[in-house]
């Protein structure tokens, strides 16, 4: 039955969100290799997270946004038209014109236009100063729009995307209004309690909401733009912009002018298994079908769930859509909004159970059934309970509800763990994963970790609201399966690095071997412990020295024989045995009598001299004993350790900033000296490595950080948990426009958490990925501070900042640690003979073949 | 009144010829910080690496790391597995057990054992 001869053809019109799904569901289902693919895709980029799309006003890029893998689109010959939209069908001849003038002939054709943006049909709605919010296009224009010619925008709309325009308009500088009809904010989601809730804390946050009234009227000025708008209570708002966010549409005019079945309030009309009900070759998915349960779903869950099923029909495989769940949470302008199941209470003879506390800005709500069962439920302002209460829908909670709604510590409040819940609880409800699947990823499969779990199932890969519970379950199966999980440390300890961090603070212990033989393994009690635990516990006792009493150097005492080969020698260790120096140069600025001395001090020691990747200078070739004579000259010059051999601080990059660089908008350079200052020689997990930038052109690369900077108008916005490396991370906006003090505060306490929790050799990176509830229980933590230890944090980063002092000047005024930096012990002046070097480009370079001597037989050696 | 020996005077040596009850001195106790090694060249060339381990015992190896032929073991951390006291390599961090010189990462490789004692 195909139309083009030899190979049946799919044409995909639309490539968004579920366009996207629906391809890599061909995929799966093999249909790419038996099928030619065509898809034509409207916008100029393909697909999008358009979920995520308001992440772009908090840094992420349109190419972190994307969803589509060009290798995958290759490696399955998928022939991919961006900016060429279909035009016309011609359903008779199988034919669809694009509007490039590629015609393409069809076996089947699959809608997926998704929805358009409802204007309002008010006077002067196209005015200059008029958007919408859909595409990233939308957001380039709004963007611009607002920095050029706006002080004050409206938006019209106070739904779910509404509010994410307003937040958007806000963080642009603006004066943000939101005009809704409806009597409450999100009145499709919440009730008159949840969106009462909602007003108080979006109030506070300085968005003025306008409630109860609708907008009869733009009003634009002589050249035609918006100065304001005319409200239906008669009132005027005066404005220099309007987002309009009135919901959405489906995309069906293509359908219609085909002569395809719409319903009565549009929407393609479709079956079960998403075709057309008036065209067996036709499907329609996504946002512009109405589905055969009658409803036009605006989620992208029920999306991905009609693309599979499309996909399935098409490869002659059984699956239908017969409706989805509306259930949604979101993080609002920060505050949790949450609702699931049947949250209005339309089933006959439910009952609700309401915790309400207007002072914090709570509103939790259950509807039960008459047998007592959860049938769905709003919560606002604190939604953690969401994964679980969404899974247990439809069955009779193990506790009452009194106890679910009310807070926890409030003496009834229950937490209800994911144990609780029956196999068939739908766990992620974008990827449609149940609880008994998790499982069995971890039974089955042999996951061990959430990622690996992702991996097999989908599971939280979509919005990500489940990710808490899908590792709650993860661990809690693991241990049930008698994996033996050790978490410990290494073989002397079976704390975990952060566990050990705990032991050491409460308890002040500061010897290694008092930590080993109280709380080591029962076998490496009074033993040397290993080369993993004892830098370990070396750093988190140089983390804490002043404020567990121990010295704050390292090479003190019995801490000298905990660190790590480099850090005993506060040098980088080079394949050859000999060393690198590298001396600190905060931010990256230099005056040119510091460049002379370390020129002059490279010349004098014949050493190889290179600018680093972080903005300092590395002098490599070393002998052991040429240390001290090295640094005593760099001391004698004002330069100190640059710990680039210890986990520990590494650069604060710059870049050059406001003072010179015409778009600068604050000093980097100062900043960067400062950050650099304050947390030098600060112990940690890993290495840590920072940056700022001057302005949004981020010249100083700070998203690549753990911690980055980055310059605004108003101040600074803090980026957490990059990293380069084999594993790169766009690192996450922790807080924006942060004064110099709230910048340096809110660091303080990030360091120190990330100090107190994280791995051995976590980077911030993987730390943030790793920890339960990610960035947003990061941001709980250091920002709202959730915990309570904010006040701890900031003083142990005060006592590590009044301690601080330079290891390289206390070394080389200490003649009993200088008396190490020998290459024998029984003859100091004699440097090891393998220590060579031969010339290359007028440098140095280790000579390579001497190390090969060694091999020559040792004779006389008992063992061989 | 006893008074404890003076330990700083002990030497540390080594016997460099198996054949001959030859015992090479080093270097005064002292200079062993427990937990860490020195390097000491010997009268032929070759070089040792000499730990002292928590509970005072001494160890003494081949300097050089066979893996990547610089003679840096003597800078290696020390630790116990199982009871049995080894150095991991600085550079690439292969374990070396300092009774029998075998590396515990591969079963191919040993490194030269000396007699120490202190005297
Ligand atoms: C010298 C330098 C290369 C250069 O010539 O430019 C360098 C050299 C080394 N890097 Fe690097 N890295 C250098 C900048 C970087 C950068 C760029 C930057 O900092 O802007 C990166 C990527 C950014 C990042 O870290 O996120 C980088 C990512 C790494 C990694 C991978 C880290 C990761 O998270 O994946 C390692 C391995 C590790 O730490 O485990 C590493 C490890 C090393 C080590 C320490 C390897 C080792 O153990 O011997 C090298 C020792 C240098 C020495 O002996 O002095 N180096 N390294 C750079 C020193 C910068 C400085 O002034 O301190
Ligand atoms: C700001 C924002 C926030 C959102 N937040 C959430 C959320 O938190 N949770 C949630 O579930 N959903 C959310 N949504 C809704 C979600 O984005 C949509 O449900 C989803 O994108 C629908 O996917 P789709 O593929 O059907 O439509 P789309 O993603 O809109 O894709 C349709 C594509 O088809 C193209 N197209 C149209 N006509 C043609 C043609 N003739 N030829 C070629 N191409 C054509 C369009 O240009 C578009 O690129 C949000 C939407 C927005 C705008
Ligand atoms: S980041 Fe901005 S201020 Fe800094 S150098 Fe680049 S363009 Fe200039
Ligand atoms: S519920 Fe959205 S990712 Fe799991």
């Amino acid at each position: 039955m195909t139309a083009t001869g030899a190979t049946p053809t799919i044409v995909l019109v639309g490539h968004g969100m579920v366009g996207q799904r629906f391809l890599e569901a061909l995929a799966e289902r093999g249909l790419t290799a038996t099928h030619r693919v065509v898809v034509l895709c409207e916008e100029p980029r393909p697909a999008y997270d358009r979920v995520a799309l308001t992440s772009y006003f908090s840094g992420k890029t349109p190419e972190d946004l994307s969803m589509t893998d060009m290798a995958f689109i290759e490696k399955e010959g998928i022939e991919l038209y961006v900016g060429d939209p279909a035009e016309t069908i011609d359903r008779e001849s199988r034919k669809v014109t694009a509007r490039s003038g590629l015609v393409v002939d069809y076996d089947v054709l699959v809608l997926a236009t998704g929805s358009y943006p409802f204007v309002p049909p008010v006077p002067n709605k196209d005015a200059e100063g008029c958007f919408v919010y859909r595409t990233i296009e939308d957001l380039l224009a709004i963007e611009e729009y607002a920095k050029a010619k706006a002080t004050t925008g409206a938006v019209v709309g106070g739904g779910l995307l509404g509010l994410e325009a307003a937040g958007a308009l806000k963080g642009l500088g603006l004066n943000a209004h939101i005009v809704e009809f409806a009597p409450r904010l999100m009145p499709v989601q919440v009730d008159e309690g949840g969106g009462a809730a909602l007003l108080r804390t979006i109030a506070d946050m300085g968005l003025s909401v306008h409630t109860g009234v609708g907008t009869q009227e733009i009003v634009t000025d002589d050249s035609g733009a918006v100065t304001g708008m005319k409200l239906s209570d008669g009132s005027e708002l005066a404005t220099d912009m309007v987002v309009f966010s009135a919901g959405v549409r489906p995309r069906d005019q293509l359908a219609r002018d085909s002569g395809l079945t719409v319903g009565e309030r549009g929407g393609i009309t479709v079956d079960e298994q998403c075709r057309t009900v008036s065209d067996p070759h036709v499907f329609a998915i996504g946002e512009c079908a109405l589905a055969a349960d009658g409803r036009v779903y605006g989620l992208v869950a029920p999306g991905y769930e009609q693309a599979e099923t499309a996909a399935a029909t098409i490869a002659a495989d059984e699956a239908s859509f017969t409706g989805a769940d509306l259930s949604t949470k979101l993080k609002l302008l920060g505050v949790d909004v949450a609702s699931f199941g049947d949250a209005h209470g339309a089933t006959d003879d439910c009952l609700d159970v309401v915790y309400s506390d207007s002072r914090s800005g709570l509103y939790k709500k259950l509807v039960i059934g008459r047998d007592g069962e959860l049938l769905g439920g709003i919560l606002v302002g604190d939604a953690d309970a969401y994964g679980t209460l969404r899974a247990l829908t439809g069955s009779v909670p193990p506790v009452s509800p009194e106890q679910l709604v009310l807070p926890a510590g409030s003496g009834g409040g229950a937490q209800l763990g994911p144990s609780a819940l029956p196999d068939e609880a739908v766990i992620c409800s974008c990827h449609n994963v149940s609880k008994g699947t998790i499982r069995g990823a971890v039974t089955d499969h042999q996951c061990t970790t959430v990622p690996e779990v992702k991996k097999c199932t989908k599971a939280g890969t979509g919005c990500g609201s489940c990710v808490k519970v899908l590792g709650q379950l993860v661990n809690a199966e693991l241990e049930a399966s008698g994996v033996e999980v050790d978490k410990g440390l290494c073989g002397c300890f079976s704390q975990t690095r952060e566990e050990l961090y705990e032991i050491v603070l409460a308890l002040r212990i500061n010897k290694y071997q008092d930590v080993l033989d109280r709380y080591g393994r029962e076998g490496a009690r009074g033993g040397d412990g290993c080369e993993i635990c004892k830098p370990a516990v070396g750093s988190i006792i140089a983390s804490l020295a002043p404020t567990i009493g121990a010295s704050g150097y390292v090479l003190d005492g019995d801490q000298a024989a905990l660190q790590d080969s480099n850090d005993h020698f506060l040098a980088n260790l080079q394949k050859n045995g000999s060393y690198s120096i590298v001396p600190r140069i905060p931010g990256g600025e230099i005056t040119p009598e510091k460049l002379i001395v370390i020129g002059e001090v490279a010349r004098d020691f014949g050493l190889y001299t290179k600018i680093t990747g972080g903005q300092r200078i590395d002098m490599f070739g070393a002998r052991v004993e040429q240390l001290p004579l090295i640094w005593a000259r760099l001391v004698d010059a004002g330069f100190e350790s640059g710990h680039a051999y210890g986990k520990a601080l590494r650069t604060v990059k710059s870049c050059v900033g406001q003072t010179w660089c015409r778009y600068g908008v604050q000093d980097s350079v100062r900043m960067a000296i400062d950050l650099e200052l304050r947390y030098r020689g600060l112990r940690s997990p890993h290495k840590l490595k920072s940056a700022v930038s001057g302005c949004q052109r981020e010249c100083a690369e700070a998203q690549s950080k753990d911690f980055g900077v980055i310059a605004t108008a108003n101040g600074w916005n803090l980026y957490v948990a990059g990293n380069g490396g084999a594993t790169p991370r766009h690192a996450d906006l922790l807080a924006q426009d942060l004064s110099d003090a709230e910048l340096i505060r809110l660091i303080d306490r990030f360091l120190m958490f990330y100090i107190r929790t994280a791995d051995r050799l976590e980077r911030t990176s993987t730390w943030l990925e790793r920890i339960p509830g990610g960035l947003d229980h990061v941001r709980d933590v250091v920002v709202d501070d959730s915990l309570g230890i904010c006040e701890e944090l900031e003083s142990l980063m005060a006592a590590h900042v009044a301690n601080y002092r330079d290891e390289w000047a206390e070394t080389i005024n200490d003649p009993e640690k200088l008396s190490r930096f020998v290459s024998f012990v029984n003859a100091p002046d004699t440097p090891d003979p393998v220590v060579g070097f031969v010339p290359e480009r007028d440098q140095i370079k280790p000579d390579l073949p001497l190390l090969t001597i060694g091999t020559r037989p040792l004779e006389g050696s008992a063992q061989r | 009144m006893t008074l404890a020996p003076e330990t700083t005077t002990l030497k540390v040596q080594l016997r460099v010829d198996d054949a001959a009850d030859d015992w090479f001195p080093v270097c005064d106790i002292s200079a062993l910080m427990p937990g860490r090694g020195v390097a000491a060249l010997l009268p032929d060339g070759r070089q040792a690496a000499l730990f002292q381990d928590r509970a005072g015992r001494l160890y003494a190896i081949d300097n050089r790391d066979p893996f990547t032929g610089a003679a840096v073991l003597s800078r290696g951390l020390i630790g116990s597995h199982q009871g049995r006291p080894f150095v991991a390599s600085p550079l690439l961090k292969q374990r070396f057990e300092l009774e029998s010189g075998r590396c515990l990462d591969d079963d191919a490789v040993t490194v030269a054992t000396y007699e120490i004692r202190t005297a």
